[in-house]
């Protein structure tokens, strides 16, 4: 009898614990990867990481922006990311006629700016022509129609691409050049730098933009209640087209990245990138931004860890381990939903 | 206010509205007008197409006859010919591409102009899209003159200035009371994406005195203070409140409350009432209410309209309709022979 207060009192005194430790627990435990990380792989490989989990944090954004607002897993996502890559390619080396570095900062700046200028407004508009054309049409229809769809177009892009440019790798100019900056004994190519940040400043942008101005809370609304967001004066069609344009523009980012980093594209980038991009999405909780940026950065180290540990040739097969291993606890991500408030 | 309100020119008119479900006459060509300044009341038992009269009357659906003039302007009527509008977006483009296509198989065109005119089909495509999406003025009375009739969409209704709550709370739950009362102002906000990602002055300024506004609008309802909490963590009446501010965040001239008392306790219920009133007197607002207690209505409205089965069987001042023989009927049944 005396039992049986002592045990409630035990688990009474368990709970406010637990939950005091909670938001303690998000800082420690990110920390602990991070310095665990970086003392495994060494400085390098953990930049490089961070580079690669950038460019697959740009793609997975598109692909939660979308399903938090329709609820389309847009499987040409990956493709508009490719597409991305060689709109940067032919505008830099077919139309200014580039092919090697450029060192002189004076001419190297505008043309990245024009670089990632031309690709996100071109993406932007064929995004939200795709959205018009090919998901707009099946709104109302049941979700297996799209998503077909969806197969659908990304198939076609490929395709217009492969016929374009031919089924072999392209070369994009790298026109960033190839020095490193040295900290103590560590070298660390500038490209990385200039990639991370220029990833990390455009998902601090987008946060910004979804948190705090009209056209992010007509989003947001828009994920959380269709119906209610128009019956309060959002239009629907033109949110929509927003975050598919929104979207679409950070996979065209992406693709300048990744032409910059590797210097080769090729018609099917997109669909590992984008099959890798879309776990990421789901890891962090699938219709959540933040979340879909962490679950990037988490496949980059993923990945980089893997080759580090000499299983190169079984990153992706680590990358989706960790996928099911994750689900399994936490079906919802890491994050659960964010943009949305529907499963 | 001088005068009755009934005497004012109508804000709204509803001419002989039918919305049928298959065999189902929802709502049967129902004349309905709502004089400006005035709190008129539309009720019924259950089923009686009060809800469906209502949506009709937004722009949630579309109704099958009739139509609805608003502010001198109409809305919403039976669409006409609307399949012809997505014609309209791919037709250019299709009628370049054509002819780049004739000029190519004559010979007189190849190489880099044949690439340069489809890029131009493509632009053209791309750009009668935005249009079909952004709808500019100009675009919409091109296609009204042309014959195509789009009936007014809910967000199109809004910018004409009706506001609405719902009959079960549709709040942003995950979203503060704050930011509630932002996304029904969303119409009356025009920053566009590039100023937002751009943070000019303007949209700066133009989000300050949103804020400030949304504020007030608290302060109005009874919410003062409350506006960091998540709408989710409200109590009830709250919650009613605060769809009742975010419905005037849009500045409507009309506003329509669906069942605001529902599931409301007396004491706020009479609160309730205070607060309609005095958004009648106070804020010259025009007011549309469906609701089942017959307290509120009978105390506030200037006229009452009685739905049964689609059709209008009443219509007059509280005191008519509650001795009118039918309605009795309509609600407690045939008296016993």
């Amino acid at each position: 009898m005396t039992a049986l207060p002592a045990t409630s009192e035990a688990g009474g005194a368990r709970v406010p614990m637990g939950a005091s430790l909670k938001p303690l627990l998000r800082l420690v435990v990110p920390a602990v990867f991070l310095v665990g990380a970086y003392a495994f792989m060494g400085p390098e490989q953990f930049v490089n990481a961070l580079t690669r989990g950038a460019i697959y944090a740009l793609i997975a954004l598109g692909y939660t922006m979308v399903y938090g607002i329709i609820e389309l897993i847009n499987f040409a996502h990956g493709d508009m990311f490719m597409m991305g890559a060689f709109v940067s390619l032919t505008f830099l080396g077919q139309i200014l006629g580039l092919t090697g570095s450029i060192t002189d900062i004076a001419r190297l700046a505008p043309l990245l700016v024009a670089a990632f200028f031309v690709s996100m407004i071109v993406m932007g508009a064929i995004g939200v022509t795709i959205e018009r054309l090919a998901y707009k049409p099946l709104r109302g229809a049941p979700r297996l129609a799209p998503l077909i769809t969806a197969i659908g177009v990304s198939f076609i892009l490929q395709n217009i691409v492969m016929l374009k440019y031919g089924p072999f790798q392209t070369n994009s100019p790298k026109i960033f050049p190839s020095f490193d900056i040295v900290i103590g004994s560590a070298k660390i190519p500038a490209l990385s730098v200039f990639i991370i940040v220029v990833a990390l400043s455009m998902m601090v942008a987008l946060q910004l933009f979804i948190s705090r101005t009209r056209l992010g809370r007509a989003m947001r609304s828009t994920a959380a209640d269709r119906d209610a967001a128009q019956l309060m004066g959002v239009n629907i069609n033109r949110t929509i087209a927003i975050t598919f344009l929104i979207g679409a523009a950070l996979a065209g980012a992406a693709g300048v990245v990744n032409g910059l980093q590797y210097g080769v594209s090729r018609f099917d980038d997109g669909f590992q990138a984008g099959l890798k991009a879309f776990t990421a999405a789901v890891l962090g909780g699938i219709g959540n931004t933040v979340g879909a940026a962490l679950g990037g950065f988490i496949i980059g180290f993923i990945e980089v860890g893997a080759t580090v540990m000499g299983f190169s040739r079984w990153g992706p097969a680590i990358v989706f381990g960790v996928l099911v291993i994750v689900l399994v606890f936490r079906p919802s991500g890491l994050l659960g939903q964010q943009l949305g408030e529907r499963a | 206010m001088s005068g009755n309100p009934m005497d004012n020119e109508p804000i709204l008119v509803a001419d002989s509205v039918t919305r049928r479900f298959g065999g189902l006459v929802a709502v049967n060509s129902v004349d309905f007008t709502i004089p400006e300044g005035s709190i008129v009341s539309l009720i019924g038992p259950n089923g009686a197409g009060k809800t469906t009269f209502f949506n009709v009357l937004l722009g949630v659906i579309d109704p099958t006859a009739g139509s609805v003039v608003f502010r001198g302007r109409r809305m919403i009527a039976r669409p006409e010919r609307i399949g012809f509008e997505s014609l309209i977006w791919v037709l250019p483009a299709v009628l370049v591409g054509l002819l780049a296509a004739l000029l190519a198989e004559a010979g007189i065109v190849s190489g880099r102009l044949l690439a340069l005119l489809g890029f131009i089909t493509l632009l053209i495509l791309i750009g009668s899209l935005l249009l079909g999406i952004i709808r500019p003025v100009w675009y919409s009375k091109g296609l009204e003159r042309i014959g195509i009739f789009r009936s007014a969409r809910p967000n199109d209704m809004v910018t004409a200035g009706v506001g609405r709550t719902f009959q079960n709370i549709r709040l942003f739950h995950n979203m503060t009371a704050i930011e509630n009362v932002l996304v029904g102002m969303h119409t009356q906000l025009h920053g566009n994406l590039l100023e937002a990602f751009l943070q000019t002055p303007r949209v700066k300024a133009e989000e300050k005195a949103a804020e400030q506004r949304a504020d007030e609008l608290l302060t109005l309802v009874g919410l003062r203070g409350k506006g960091n909490e998540a709408a989710r963590n409200l109590p009830y009446g709250d919650q009613r409140r605060l769809e009742i501010a975010r419905a005037l965040a849009a500045e409507p001239k009309l506003l329509l409350l669906d069942e605001p008392a529902a599931g409301m306790n007396p004491k706020e219920t009479l609160d309730l009432v205070a607060l309609i009133s005095r958004l009648r007197n106070d804020l010259g607002l025009t007011i549309l209410l469906i609701e089942h207690d017959m307290k509120v209505v009978m105390g506030i409205s200037d006229r009452v309209t009685v739905l049964d089965h689609g059709e209008k069987i009443a219509e007059g001042t509280p005191d008519q309709v509650r001795k009118d023989p039918r309605v009795i009927e309509a609600y407690l049944g045939a008296p016993a022979a």
